[in-house]
């Protein structure tokens, strides 16, 4: 014992140290990030975000460099409270609230005090720095804008949330990041990356130089220019044609997919949510939920697409060898179906075939000619499949997949649909009860920028590109697949040709004679669709949406579009007004249609969507 | 001298350079700053530390050169030359940090306390291994404890209660030579029933020490001799137990209780007292499996734990070295205190024996005491890490301990 005893004890000790060395080192990792975070003080370099060009070079986004106060909590000494309140504007109970929110998210990280500081409140608070330790002042770039439009395809910049700083190591609290439109979508090419500095602090909190002599630094890399592809001319007429209206305007280049103008009404100045003012404009918008200024209606609304929708009906029925362009169908005020049941139609010459048909839009010329489609095959269900596989081969019944940051599918009822709502196969179910698809109604539900691709793969007689945005980057065109390669439609080119004259003749003769644009030869379609709202959970009828689909020139288009107006009465009245007065804006850049373009900016339909909401009863369609 | 040569514990040796050259190392990394690059610059740390390595080659060639007998022979006036050394600092001592254990002769420092303990050890040494000491009498013992007691208690007096905690390592060779191990239990015990106190409060401890002796008696039954020894120790026990809130209260100092309840986890001051604790504790976290590389520790170069040349050195080795690296250091003490011990076992001269457990005793208070206190698991006492810390009186004081030691074992063959 006498010999062992201290050679115990040297050993156990050896031991203990061991064992609290690899407790403290490799079991408890809690002291690595406390060692970094106490030696090492991270430094960023916020680099400019991308500028944003239109089609034609013309600059519609750039930066102005803003200020934002921020805290270190950790580093806080005492300081004269009531100065920095009055520099800062804020009140003393305010900075205490902000000072312990960031001593929440982190005592060691930066968060913000007060964002987005002027140019002079700067100028101000920077000689008084010093005097607030804990405090510093972090330059970042905000968007400047030239253009008082497309706000929704612009997206908007706004401060991360807690979510994404946990989801996202990129960003830090107070960072910045890109919401909707092109912002959103492009975020990470927009905004580049950010440069790190490492540098190495002493116990007295002293810079002693870069950290590993700067190995881990890394500069900043600005974020890439792009180019849209909105016209930014097209995009401004199409929003004063909008005002006092609600609806959608998306206009396509058919021969590329790439988006010239996507309007929303009411829609507001992207300036707005830029600078100290943001948040309070930001919740206006937010809480408009009348007019939902922030809903982008070109691609988020589904609307039934109504009568554009016969000439898709057309071209299924020629694929399908179901009729010919000379078979005509006779019309006596309307279709007449089932037991007594009716479609009602205008007064027009009769009996009509294909072009004519499309021309004067014949619900009972569709009627049958859907009816034939469907029929053709042993059971309704395989028929209305084949028919629903068709409209899918046109980008319809799903997201389209732009790059756009939202959208919506639309809907194409399948079988699967129908047997569900009739409950197959405890009841069947015809043909016959699925005929507002004839026409563009019922079940059918598309969103304008939908109608617009749809019109455009027409215009191209059976192809499209998938409708896109973003045109060039730093100046190279982009390559991504989902834009550059054809989607070709199930429908074969050659039965394009009579359904394109009929939509030519709808301007010559038809439902939109009144609306020819002198030059330019242009094939459309007028739509007029019924829609219902909820009031006191009764359904009501409201007064009928003005839809319109057009493409120009007839052998050459260069531009395709859809307008939803909501509640215009018909499709002409003011939806094919706006139509042709965009084709005149976009292919010979001025108006000659004066009085359509006075008659549009001088109606308003506030008054119909105040019917609704006034509590009273109320008349719709006059 | 040819013959001696192949006689020096090489191994011993060779242990000691790693150690003493590992120690630079880490002390050039504590100590750099940006201004000078030569490993000699006499103004830096580190380059004073390199001129006390130089110099004590020099000590060694010396102390392996004297005759073996010259260390026995003289031992009473190296120690009488201690305490002459120790005492002096009262009238001509330099106070630094609040102790005044220093001489100073112009720019160089100088710490008696040091060398003090080789004189102890030896003169420990010759009085027991004397032919008429009996270490069983009780006025032996007495007399022991004052050659021992004596420089500690001037060293106390400085203060520098952790220079005189060390002298507490001369228990082991008076055990090796047969002291009673009850005075071990006693102090052991004491200590237990001491922090336990602290921890738990004075009931508790009672309870558990009364279930404790219980249980030891009706295990062994056989002896009703123990029943008494065993229930005195038990009314002591408890009688420390209430009166430790007494002590810890009124003799100790604010600083020492401090110490204490950081150690225990009792207070969490990581910006006052607790700061050396903490940040040691940060600095040797941060450092993993492999550590971050030489003169790499951000730890190291922000100067986060004071005193890291010093007292505080093997935190830079922690950082910088990782586990891996730490573990090397500690096994290269581990092996050569238990060298140490092993090279006395073998030694046949008593004196010889007394004085190499002396040594290993020395070494092995201070490894503890200073890398517990670093790795906070023992309350902060601030002495130096043998051969490792910065400090020529320290390396040297160190450096003739073991290497008397040495010539010694070298020479052991001698007395047939």
């Amino acid at each position: 014992m006498r010999k062992i005893l201290l050679y115990i004890i040297v050993i156990t000790s050896g031991l203990i140290f061991l064992a609290r060395l690899f407790y403290l080192q490799v079991m408890d990792d809690s002291f690595v990030g406390l060692s970094e975070n106490n030696a090492i003080k991270v430094v960023y370099d916020y680099p400019q975000r991308g500028f944003i060009f239109d089609r034609n070079g013309e600059l519609l986004v750039s930066n102005q460099p803003s200020y934002d106060v921020m805290v270190i909590p950790r580093n806080l000494k005492p300081f004269d409270t009531t100065e920095l309140c009055n520099i800062l504007s804020i009140t003393t109970e305010q900075l205490v609230e902000r000072l312990d929110k960031a001593k929440i998210y982190s005592p060691r990280l930066p968060s913000v005090v007060i964002p987005q500081l002027t140019k002079s409140e700067y100028a101000y608070l920077a000689e008084k720095m010093r005097k607030y330790e804990g405090f510093y002042i972090q330059k970042r770039s905000l968007r400047d804008y030239y253009t008082e439009h497309g706000a929704n395809v612009l997206g908007y910049i706004t401060e991360v949330n807690q979510r994404i700083v946990n989801e996202n190591p990129y960003y830090l609290s107070g960072d910045l990041i890109g919401r909707q439109g092109v912002e959103g979508y492009y975020e990470e090419l927009l905004r580049g990356v950010k440069g790190v500095k490492y540098i190495q602090k002493d116990r007295f909190n002293r810079d002693i130089g870069p950290y590993k002599e700067g190995i881990y630094d890394t500069l900043p890399k600005k974020g890439k220019d792009i180019t849209i592809t909105i016209d930014a001319e097209l995009q401004k007429y199409g929003e004063l044609l909008m005002k006092n209206k609600r609806g959608g305007i998306v206009a396509i280049e058919p021969a590329t997919g790439e988006i010239l103008a996507l309007v929303t009404a009411p829609n507001y100045d992207p300036a707005d949510l830029v600078g100290r003012k943001r948040s309070e404009n930001f919740t206006k918008l937010w809480l408009d939920s009348i007019s939902k200024p922030l809903f982008d209606r070109g691609l988020l609304a589904e609307y039934p697409p109504g009568s554009p929708f016969k000439t898709i009906n057309a071209l299924i029925a020629l694929q399908e060898g179901v009729v010919t362009t000379q078979e005509s169908f006779s019309c006596h005020g309307g279709y007449f179906y089932g037991r007594g049941r009716k479609m009602g139609c205008h007064a027009h010459s009769s009996p009509l075939n294909m072009i004519p048909g499309i021309a004067q839009s014949c619900n009972a010329y569709f009627a049958n000619v859907y009816r034939r489609i469907v029929e053709k095959y042993p059971t309704p269900q395989e028929g209305v499949d084949v028919w629903a596989n068709h409209l899918k081969s046109f980008g319809l019944g799903d997201y389209l997949g732009s790059d756009l940051s939202t959208g919506r599918p639309g809907k194409i009822p399948t079988s699967k649909y129908y047997n569900k709502i009739y409950d197959y196969p405890t009841y069947k179910w015809f043909s016959t009860a699925t005929l507002s698809n004839a026409i563009g109604q019922g079940e059918v539900l598309m969103t304008p920028i939908q109608l617009a691709n749809m019109t455009a793969a027409i215009a191209n007689r059976g192809w499209f590109y998938t409708p896109h945005v973003l045109k060039e980057i730093e100046g190279n065109p982009i390559k991504e697949k989902e834009f550059t390669e054809k989607k070709i439609t199930t429908v074969e080119p050659r039965h394009f040709e009579p359904v394109v004259e009929g939509m030519h003749q709808v301007y010559k003769s038809g439902t939109a004679s009144a609306l020819q644009i002198p030059g330019i030869e242009i094939a459309g379609k007028t739509g007029t669709a019924e829609n219902f709202t909820r009031i006191d959970g009764k359904r009501v009828q409201l007064t009928d949406h003005s839809i319109f689909v057009a493409f120009a020139p007839v052998d050459n288009p260069k531009i395709a579009l859809a307008i939803f107006v909501e509640n215009g009465y018909w499709g002409g009245r003011y939806a094919g007004r706006i139509a042709g007065l965009m084709i005149e804006k976009y292919i010979k850049g001025e108006i000659t249609r004066k009085d359509m373009e006075e008659w549009i900016l001088t109606h308003s339909l506030e008054e119909e969507y105040a019917k609704p909401l006034s509590g009273e009863p109320f008349r719709i369609n006059q | 001298m040819p013959k001696t040569i192949s006689q020096f514990d090489w191994l011993s040796i060779l242990v000691y350079f790693l150690l003493v050259i590992i120690g630079w190392v880490n002390i050039y990394s504590a100590s750099l700053d940006d201004t000078a690059r030569s490993f000699f610059d006499l103004d830096q740390i580190y380059g004073k530390q390199m001129l006390f390595i130089i110099l004590s080659v020099f000590l060694i060639v010396i102390l392996l050169s004297l005759e073996a007998k010259f260390y026995e022979r003289f031992s009473s006036i190296f120690y009488i030359i201690s305490l002459i050394s120790i005492t002096g600092l009262f009238f001509f001592g330099k106070t630094i940090n609040g102790a005044t254990s220093w001489y100073a002769i112009g720019s160089f420092t100088f710490q008696p306390a040091e060398f003090a303990k080789v004189g102890t050890a030896l003169a420990l040494s010759k009085f027991i291994s004397d032919i008429q000491t009996n270490i069983h009498s009780l006025s032996h013992q007495f007399q022991a404890f004052i050659i021992i007691a004596l420089p500690a208690v001037i060293i106390l007096m400085q203060p520098d209660a952790g220079s005189a905690m060390v002298y507490a390592a001369f228990f082991f060779p008076l055990y090796r030579e047969g002291l009673s191990g009850g005075y071990l239990i006693v102090v052991v015990i004491g200590v237990l029933v001491f922090v336990f106190t602290l921890l738990f409060g004075p009931i508790w401890v009672s309870v558990g020490a009364t279930i404790l002796v219980a249980l030891l008696f009706f295990l062994k039954k056989k002896r009703i001799a123990g029943l008494m020894a065993s229930l005195s120790l038990l009314i002591v026990a408890i009688a420390l137990s209430f009166s430790v809130d007494y002590i810890f209260e009124n003799i100790f100092e604010q600083r020492h209780r401090d110490r204490f309840n950081i150690v225990l986890g009792k207070e969490v001051d990581n910006r006052g007292i607790g700061y050396n604790t903490n940040q040691s504790e940060i600095a040797i976290g941060s450092g993993s499996w492999f550590g971050k590389g030489w003169t790499e520790g951000t730890q190291t170069k922000g100067n986060f734990v004071p005193e890291q040349h010093t007292d505080y050195i093997f935190s830079t080795v922690g950082e910088e070295w990782g586990f891996v690296g730490s573990a090397v250091v500690i096994f290269l003490f581990i092996f050569l205190i238990l060298r140490i011990i092993h090279l006395a076992e073998r030694q046949k001269s008593q004196f010889n024996r007394v004085y190499g457990y002396s040594v290993a005793g020395i070494l092995f208070l201070h490894f503890f005491v200073n890398i517990g206190m670093v790795i906070g698991i023992f309350p902060t006492v601030g002495i130096p890490l043998p051969f490792f810390s910065y400090g020529g009186s320290g390396l040297w004081g160190f450096t003739i301990l073991l290497f008397i030691f040495l010539k010694l074992d070298s020479d052991r063959m001698s007395f047939w």
